[in-house]
């Protein structure tokens, strides 16, 4: 018996060995079959420019990415015995520039940066000390506050969605900070705090002022953009700020982040003098974790840095529809970041199919069709990695000049208005007006007000109605306020009927702070942050759901779950408010008039009770002192 | 070993060569704090041109604090956004491409600049926003603003005292925060704000005596408010000469800015100060040299960093691919049921208690009570 069983157990011993050797000889294999692969990778940019001479960036790139996989294939032998074989974390860094005429003449500029890196922060008992493309600050901010995702956004100006049409990335007037945690954290709340003391010496801005009383937990806005299953909203904080300036002091660090910073490839363009001289102006920063590869096996963190702009017309364009790179950022491209693994900029030409609107030069032969927005567009391509884009001169100035006028622009599907209405200082009423423009399609939005505790909302009142008719929301949230520990939150998810207005009315009355929660210029107002509008808009075109490597970034930000729709978010205005305002030299008044009174009153009291009234002679002029002398000799009566 | 092989950079090549590291050696950790209220009819700021004297200087801008109260480059009101001049013929534009501000806006009160002073910050402030100075440190403090005898104006609704800025520095003293403090105030009764200073190792200067006001120096006839200041101006002209190798002292420093060019009488105090002005260089103060040491020895660098084990999550024979989140998922959220936080008894309830405890009193004391209550 004993023997069977050893003999058994022995059977066994050689049928696992065998199996794990045979599952370490496979991935030894696949670390080979990685090597080649980026072998064969960094060999294909040579193929493109085959015809071309090959630019000194390639090669070196090629260099690199050959001790790249010789490393690969060292450290592949080397641990050949473990289980897993190695990969070095890698950095990627991409770099895009879109540049879209508006009909209105202005001109829409949307720079994106994105870096991406084979690492994971949350991983246990691995701590990320080696950096190369991908910043150190937040770096370290992500793995200290075991955050998930990191979503901020610095803008100026108001986004015009009648005039403009939709942004690839939209943004709030003002901050916006929104964060996802992990679900390993457990005082939520004290890392957010901490977070944003952190991020506020990182970008310089007062984002310290966040704090409970601004800040919400949406229960259905806000889903994650990146990678995951679970979404417990007890993790989401979100805040705004909107009456954050954006200035230069933020543009700088921001432009510090960026592997080859404002030194080389499309951020040499990034010149504050122009850039704020526009009609809107936002930078952003977006962390998520997304698909490190087609198959989606892993996970890979990516940072998004976008910065939009708007240049008008008239300031910036000095009335003359003629733009080029030069007039708006008053830099021309002379390299792209050597850093980088691709750098383009795109041209939106979609309504100049036979250059009857504007001309673009310099000419360019790469064409590229995408999906964006739910509707399909067409864009000339500069590559820059390639040397033949910059021409004889070494530098690429792209000029637009318009010929004709254009025609109509197509209304955007899905556009929201907000004011305030009322009058006096004690009572008003929020509007929020959302325009649904498809013809036919009906289709459901979520809109999130978050109302400061000072307006105190009046739940009862609030109405939808659409078509004037009574609209009941599908489902509704709302938490009221906590006196100086909370704000309103009211979600509601809306159905608005196709081709029509749909109205949200609700009542409020303004509260009267304590004096020393005053700002310091109090009769400018206070400011309500913009309501967030979050629809899944019916698209005209069939949106692309598979992920590709190749895909540009603006399309790609958002995840395609479904080809029929697009998912877009539009952000309604601030609103600015009135507060009944004390006149804060009262105290001094009032110090002046009590002091006062009690002096006076005090005063005749007091002399009142002990002063004493005595019989004074008056004193006799000199003469008839002497005269009195005399005549007190001679006894004589005396004068008086 | 190569440093080729110890960074891993495509795209970037090194020559073959060794490395020899050199040992640095801090000589003065300069701290230099740069404190600034916007005068609220300046556009200019002195801050900013100073800023650039103290960049040229060589102090890094991790070693200045900046506070300015306004926004004054990126107002709606600025015809030339991101730009502030200091000159009319708007040569130079001192907000530069590079600036970074601590404390803006509202951040600027009188208790975040006693506490940036004291170090009593809240745990979280970041680096950026403290005073990191010891013992060592020389530090520069530079005021400008609206003030009077006595006192400064801080964001138009509230002022320091010339007494709670002394308690401040000899809070300072006591903590070991300063070596030596230079304080510069550029308002108007200026040397009321020294007066009351008691801490060792304080040199201070002011733009005018008590009872003067101190005047602004050219106005912007486009915008409609004034430039600089008059003392500001003059000493900052003085700072243009100024070179990191400059030998200039601070008896030089006192004399700039007579009252023939500033019309006030500027001031100073060095009675509480150890060495002789005479013997102070301004770079002592205004700028920062590192003094660095060679070395000849050369050091072994590691070899390069292991790199992460992959995820354990390919291990598996099935690997599960990973999902995006439904950005608006309708179904899921319709069906939400809001999480009920108070217990509410279910409805109906109070009603229901109050029929049957009806019911029991007329079942017990009979139906001919009925006629009493209806």
């Amino acid at each position: 018996m004993a023997a069977h069983r050893c003999g058994l157990s022995l059977v066994f011993i050689l049928i696992f060995s065998s199996l794990a050797c045979h599952s370490s000889c496979d991935s030894l294999e696949n670390a080979n079959e990685d090597t080649e692969e980026k072998q064969s990778v960094s060999d294909t940019p040579r193929e493109v420019n085959s015809d071309g001479s090959i630019a000194a960036e390639d090669l070196n790139e090629r260099r690199g990415r050959s001790t790249d996989a010789e490393l690969d294939r060292r450290d592949g032998t080397r641990t050949s015995e473990a289980l897993t074989p190695a990969a070095a974390a890698r950095d990627e860094f991409q770099e895009e520039l879109v540049i879209r005429p508006l009909h209105s003449g202005d001109i829409y500029a949307s720079f994106q940066f994105r870096t991406l890196w084979d690492t994971d922060f949350l991983q246990e008992g691995q701590k990320v000390s080696h950096y190369r493309l991908f910043p150190k600050s937040l770096g370290q901010v992500l793995s200290k506050f075991s955050v998930r995702e990191l979503h901020i956004s610095f803008t100026q100006g108001f986004w015009r969605t009648m005039q403009w049409g939709q942004p690839f990335i939209p943004s709030p007037p003002g901050a916006e900070l929104w964060v996802w945690f992990h679900d390993t954290v457990s005082d939520v709340d004290g890392n957010w705090k901490e977070l944003t003391n952190v991020l506020s010496g990182i970008f310089c801005a007062s984002l310290n002022f966040i704090d409970l009383t601004n800040t919400v937990q949406p229960s259905a806005s806000f889903k994650p953009l990146g990678l995951g299953n679970a979404t417990d909203h007890r993790f989401l904080r979100y805040a705004t700020l909107p009456r954050e300036i954006v200035c230069t002091e933020n543009l700088t660090p921001w432009k510090k982040l960026l592997p080859c910073g404002s030194k080389a490839g499309l951020a040499v363009l990034l010149k504050s003098e122009k850039l704020f001289h526009s009609s809107f102006h936002s930078q952003a920063v977006h962390i998520r974790p997304v698909c490190q590869d087609e198959q989606c096996t892993s996970k890979a963190w990516e940072l998004r840095q976008t910065l939009n702009v708007v240049f008008d017309l008239y300031t910036a364009g000095q009335g003359k529809k003629e733009w080029s790179l030069f007039k708006m950022f008053s830099r021309t491209l002379t390299e792209a970041c050597p850093l980088a693994t691709s750098s383009k900029v795109y041209v939106d030409i979609t309504d100049n199919p036979e250059g009857e609107l504007f001309e673009l030069s310099p000419a360019t032969p790469l064409l590229s069709q995408a999906v964006v927005l739910g509707d399909r567009r067409t864009y000339s391509v500069f590559d820059l990695t390639r040397a033949e884009t910059f021409g004889q001169l070494r530098s690429l100035n792209l000029l637009l000049r318009w010929k004709g006028d254009g025609g109509e622009m197509l209304r955007p599907l899905l556009h929201a208005e907000r004011y305030v209405a009322g009058f006096g200082l004690q009572t008003g009423e929020i509007h929020t007006v959302i325009y649904n423009n498809h013809p036919y399609r009906a289709f459901p939005v979520l809109l999130m007000d978050s109302v400061p505790w000072y307006l105190q909302l009046y739940i009862h009142t609030l109405t939808v109605t659409s078509k004037s008719r009574d609209n009941k929301p599908s489902y509704i949230h709302y938490q009221p306020a906590k006196d100086r520990h909370r704000p309103h939150l009211l979600e509601m998810l809306i159905q608005l009927p196709p081709h029509s207005m749909t109205e949200v009315t609700v009542q409020f009355e303004r509260a009267l702070l304590k004096w020393t929660e005053y700002t310091p210029d109090p009769n400018h107002g206070f400011y309500v942050g913009s309501s967030v509008v979050s629809a899944l808009v019916p698209s005209m075109v069939a949106m692309n759901t598979n992920f590709t490597q190749d895909q540009p970034l603006f399309s790609s930000f958002v995840p395609v779950k479904e080809e029929s729709s697009y998912f877009v978010r539009v952000y309604t205005e601030p609103l600015l408010v009135n507060l009944p305002t004390p006149d804060f030299s009262m105290p001094y008044n009032v110090i002046c008039l009590t002091c006062t009174v009690v002096a006076v009153g005090y005063g005749s009291f007091y002399n009142l009770l002990t002063r004493t009234f005595q019989v004074d002679e008056p004193s006799l002029p000199l003469a008839k002192r002497l005269a009195n002398l005399i005549r007190r000799i001679r006894g004589v009566p005396l004068l008086t | 070993m190569e440093l080729r092989e110890f960074i891993n950079f495509p795209g970037l090549t090194f020559p073959g060569l060794k490395i020899t590291l050199l040992k640095p050696d801090i000589f003065f950790k300069q701290w230099y704090s740069w404190y600034s209220k916007i005068h609220s009819s300046h556009l200019e700021s002195p801050l900013e041109v100073f800023h650039n004297h103290v960049y040229r200087l060589g102090i890094p801008d991790s070693h200045i604090v900046l506070m300015l109260a306004d926004d004054m480059a990126c107002n709606y009101r600025n015809p030339k956004p991101a730009t502030v001049f200091s000159h009319k013929n708007m040569e130079l534009n001192v907000y530069g491409d590079d600036v970074e501000v601590d404390y803006r806006g509202y951040e600027v009160t009188v208790e975040n600049f006693l506490r940036v002073l004291t170090g009593r910050l809240p745990p979280s402030t970041p680096r950026s926003k403290r005073l990191l100075s010891d013992d060592r440190s020389n530090i520069l403090i530079y005021l400008t603003g609206h003030g009077g005898n006595g006192f400064l104006k801080f964001q138009d609704s509230e002022e320091i005292s010339n007494m709670e800025l002394a308690d401040a520095f000899e809070q300072m003293w006591q903590k070991r925060r300063y070596n030596e403090l230079l304080f510069i105030i550029d308002t108007c009764q200026g040397a009321s704000m020294y007066e009351r200073f008691y801490s060792p190792n304080l040199m201070a200067l002011a733009s005018s005596q008590v009872g003067e006001d101190s005047l602004s120096h050219q106005p912007d006839l486009g915008i409609g408010v004034h430039l600089m200041d008059k003392y500001t101006f003059y000493l900052l002209e003085f700072l243009e000469e100024v070179h990191p190798a400059s030998q200039a002292n601070m008896n030089d420093l006192f004399k700039v800015c007579p009252q023939s060019q500033c019309v006030s009488t500027p001031g100073h105090r060095t009675d509480l100060f150890q060495r002789d002005p005479g013997s102070v260089l301004i770079t002592d103060f205004f700028g920062s040299v590192r003094k660095v040491e060679i070395t000849k020895d050369t050091i072994n660098l590691t070899s390069p960093v292991e790199p992460p084990i992959k995820r354990s999550g390919s291990s598996d024979i099935q690997i599960e691919s990973l999902t995006y989140v439904d950005q608006l998922p309708v179904a899921e959220i319709i069906h939400q049921k809001p999480k009920q936080k108070d217990w509410h008894p279910p409805d109906g309830f109070i009603l229901g208690l109050w029929t049957l405890i009806l019911l029991v009193f007329f079942q017990t004391y009979g139906i001919k009570h009925l006629k009493h209550i209806f």
